[in-house]
């Protein structure tokens, strides 16, 4: 009881520094002028000592000595780089659960029902330049939940707050060993190979069909006035077929080149035609073929023997894809790698011969067309949102330290104002000298992310 | 069996497999005298030189300008930079396979003090991962065993060698993992309590285990043991202090703890882990052990602890005058060292101090100094070419030699790449 009560003070007051410095002051009215930065555009090439005027969230000018509206504070970056907000394709941060792992078909769950915007991830993901992840369900199922694209707008207390309000809706499939140990091993059903779960997805797919059959049939008995009972609703089946009518991206969980092929095959099939992968760690294997379907690709930058299934797998993986014409992001899938994406880009420069530009876009304008929000960010175009990575060198090298992070023109990182516990609310139940085994990137992995 | 082998690569080879892809060979490291011209030498231990670097019968020979350098093949290295080896003093390269596959796991021994689990005899020395991580600059490591409270002895090896022998570098140590009531990740649901109440019983058992080690080494050294004890005779080179004890800590109350539990004893002792080691600094400090740090790419311990904080713990535990190795604790990405002290570099620590922790400063702690850890005449020829600064991600290693001999640039990764950059056949059916 004690304990709560002043978990309950240390939170308000938390809460209250927090928030404070959250605002940034005038760097929080969602309205900016950044001075004399080294844009790197992505789209439009590298701009030297030009500024970026934010208006009211949205980029409004590009160029040489603008001047700030009344009103509209302005931050000097001289000499920094200024590239567009990092997108993570593959995340699971802010996040209060991950896995319906109940069943091989889970697509009626939403993501979006377990949004957790005090999640100090969110936090450090900003840290690290990233203002967009892709907070995806787990793998534990062939066909997994919808999953939700988020904006890092840490400190807002709605979850509803931290959703990208016109990103395309997604949901998670899994191919090979994770669905296959759940459901096989784990509730001895199918899948229990890589056979049964192209069969789980083609049944789907088909039962799926045989509603909106039954459905049409129904609305056409209707209109003869011979109408019986309505079919019952169902949520999995309805769902299902918006992934049909491509009204639901599909981003799948696969590693190896034959689960791969088969998925492509399927959406050919049933008239997909986007589809993106994740991990896809065998996929330089197909890429040709990737490329054919226009199938695009988010991968890690160098994680592999985990598991069998990426054993035979290489760090060139991007480069493979990319030059095979491959539209290729590479993701975090982790709380740690989330906070250094741009070192995990620039990896693919060391297994491989990636441009500069060819690079940055790994982690900003080709993930924003994977999950189909490039009109929006990715690439600093005036229009887009104000969201900005700042860094004090180049964002491909080592030595550099991203300093400011601004969300819809909103300053949410200051490494020189915020203070070292950034925590929005304590949890009553943590201990005060709690103490998480570390981890470094790959121990995420084994929980079926 | 040799020219079984030769002719059905041929017959791969014949029917359009590349033959250094498909048929997983790789080309034989090359021994011999080598002349590295013109290169800049960053030496560690005496700064950035302009000259040649000569290696002869696996030693560095001499270092200078117009060498006489006989039948050497010679390496033209304009533009390009040396640098010594890089040594991870804390993996488990060569001890597992496939992480989720228990059966390639070969760093956990059953039950909980079993110090004569010894990592040499079971490295293996043709893993896929070692060429993975030497053609990346990395040419020796530290190889330990992992779970329970003695998990037994690590060994330090070089990446190169077909058997344990050849690879040995001449340095074991015991793992001690210290005790500790930490919550074991999210899964861990024990109440404090339970933890702490198994922290106390798992102290007792090891000291159980000490006193009775100590007391076999008593005996022994009076010559006075009637029979050997295997578990026991493990820990002898321990108590001779010939051996030195890598002592596994992490939050800060078990960095007090294992330093409390160490005082009243003699041994040479290093901290390992030690990701709160930021926390306490003046008591590490104190005690004089070294320590060898890592990851530093990994979250913060607390959620109110400050984001860069694993970041900085190396550069604040060096400023306090604590001697700082760098380690990834990896297996499969050993090959992330560089990436690993150059945050450390870019956080306080300086590109030079980064370089010396990865470098001279574990070679010190395992007492390898006069070997490895720098480019100096006398050394082994363990050293890189890189076309760059090896700390940033865009940098090429381009040469490495260990013990003298020139490793083929190649490994699982590469080969892939070579066979898939521009598959054959590419799209069409094959009729």
């Amino acid at each position: 009881m004690n304990c709560y009560f002043i978990s309950i003070i240390t939170t308000t007051a938390l809460l209250f520094s927090a928030l404070i410095t959250l605002a940034q002051g005038d760097f929080h009215s969602g309205s900016v002028l950044i001075k004399n930065g080294n844009l790197l555009t992505i789209t439009g090439g590298n701009l030297q000592e030009t500024d970026l005027l934010i208006l009211d969230g949205k980029i409004s000018k590009i160029g040489p000595n603008l001047t700030a509206p009344e009103g509209v504070p302005s931050l000097d970056v001289s000499g920094r780089y200024v590239m567009p907000g990092i997108v993570d394709a593959h995340s699971h941060v802010g996040l209060d659960a991950v896995n319906e792992a109940t069943n091989p078909i889970t697509a009626e769950v939403e993501i979006a029902d377990v949004i957790n915007p005090y999640d100090i991830a969110l936090y450090h993901a900003l840290a690290g330049g990233v203002t967009v992840s892709h907070a995806m369900h787990g793998s534990a199922n062939v066909i997994g939940g919808q999953n939700q694209t988020i904006k890092h707008r840490y400190g807002a207390m709605d979850p509803r707050d931290l959703i990208m309000e016109d990103a395309p809706r997604t949901i998670k499939f899994a191919l090979g060993e994770n669905p296959i140990r759940v459901h096989g091993e784990g509730y001895n059903t199918v899948p229990n190979t890589r056979m049964g779960v192209e069969a789980v997805i083609r049944q789907a797919f088909d039962e799926a069909l045989n509603y909106k059959k039954q459905w049409e049939e129904y609305h056409e008995s209707k209109e003869n006035s011979t109408a019986g009972k309505p079919p019952s609703y169902n949520r999995r089946h309805e769902a299902i077929l918006d992934v049909i009518d491509g009204k639901i991206l599909i981003h799948c969980h696969s590693y190896r080149s034959d689960e791969i092929y088969m998925l492509m095959n399927i959406c050919r099939d049933y008239g997909i035609n986007q589809l993106i992968f994740q991990h896809v760690n065998e996929g330089f294997k197909v890429a040709p073929e990737l490329a054919n379907f226009g199938a695009m690709a988010s991968v890690f930058s160098d994680w592999w023997a985990y598991k069998f299934e990426v054993y035979y797998s290489t760090a060139y993986n991007t480069t493979i894809l990319a030059q095979n014409g491959v539209i290729t992001s590479v993701n975090s899938d982790s709380r740690e790698l989330i906070r250094h994406l741009f070192l995990e880009a620039a990896k693919a420069q060391r297994y491989g011969e990636l441009d500069d530009n060819e690079t940055l876009k790994l982690i900003t304008l080709n993930p924003a067309i994977q999950l189909g929000i490039d009109h929006r960010v990715g690439s600093l175009e005036v229009g887009k949102d104000g969201d900005l990575a700042i860094f004090n060198n180049h964002p491909l090298s080592i030595y550099t330290i991203p300093e400011y992070t601004f969300v819809d023109g909103k300053m949410f990182f200051n490494r020189f104002e915020d203070p070292e516990d950034m925590r929005i609310i304590v949890d009553a139940e943590e201990e005060f000298e709690s103490f998480m085994e570390l981890k470094s990137g790959r121990g995420d992995h084994d929980c079926l992310h | 069996m040799k020219s079984i082998f030769i002719f059905s690569t041929l017959f791969f080879c014949l029917l359009g497999f590349s033959n250094n892809s498909f048929c997983q060979l790789f080309r034989e490291p090359v021994y011999g005298n080598f002349l590295i011209q013109n290169a800049e030498i960053h030496t560690v231990t005496n700064g950035i030189l302009k000259a040649d670097l000569l290696i002869r019968d696996g030693r560095i020979a001499a270092i200078g300008k117009d060498l006489e350098y006989g039948d050497a093949i010679t390496i033209d290295a304009s533009g390009k930079r040396v640098y010594p080896g890089f040594i991870d003093a804390g993996t488990r390269l060569g001890l597992s396979e496939i992480s989720s596959i228990s059966l390639t796991n070969d760093f956990n021994e059953r039950g909980n003090l079993t110090p004569y689990a010894r990592a040499i005899t079971a490295i293996n020395p043709n893993a896929v991962p070692i060429p993975v991580t030497r053609i990346e600059g990395v040419t020796t490591v530290v190889a330990a065993p992992r779970g329970g409270t003695i998990p037994g002895t690590a060994a330090t090896i070089h990446l190169i060698g077909y058997t344990p022998d050849q690879m040995f570098a001449g340095v074991e140590m015991l793992i001690l993992d210290f005790p500790s009531s930490v919550q074991r990740g999210r899964w861990d649901r024990r109440p404090l309590e339970k933890r702490l109440e198994e922290y106390e019983d798992q102290v007792k058992k090891l000291n159980e285990f000490w006193s009775e080690a100590a007391l076999y080494h008593k005996l022994k050294s009076a010559d006075n043991a009637d029979r050997v004890i295997p578990t026991y005779e493990a820990m002898l080179p321990v108590f001779n202090k010939e051996r030195q004890v890598f002592v596994e800590v992490n939050r800060a109350q078990d960095i007090l703890n294992a330093l409390d539990w160490l005082k009243d004893k003699d041994l040479n002792v290093v901290l390992t882990g030690v990701a709160e080691g930021w926390r306490v600094t003046e008591q590490i400090k104190a005690s004089g052990f070294p320590v060898i740090t890592g990851p530093v790419l990994q979250t913060p311990s607390r959620s109110y602890d400050r984001y860069d904080r694993p970041y900085t713990n190396p550069s604040a535990m060096r400023d306090a005058g604590i001697t700082v190795a760098i380690r990834t604790a990896e297996m499969e990405n050993v090959r992330n060292l560089p990436f690993n002290a150059g945050y450390a570099a870019t956080y306080g620590m300086g590109i030079e101090a980064a370089l010396e922790a990865i470098t001279i400063v574990p070679a010190t702690i395992l007492g390898l100094e006069d070997q490895i850890g720098s480019i100096e005449v006398g050394k082994l020829a363990n050293l890189f070419i890189a076309n760059g600064d090896p700390f940033e991600p865009r940098t090429q290693i381009e040469n490495v030699f260990i013990k003298g001999w020139n490793i083929p640039m190649e490994s699982r990764h590469t080969q892939l790449y070579d066979q898939f950059i521009e598959r054959k056949p590419g799209l069409q059916l094959i009729d």
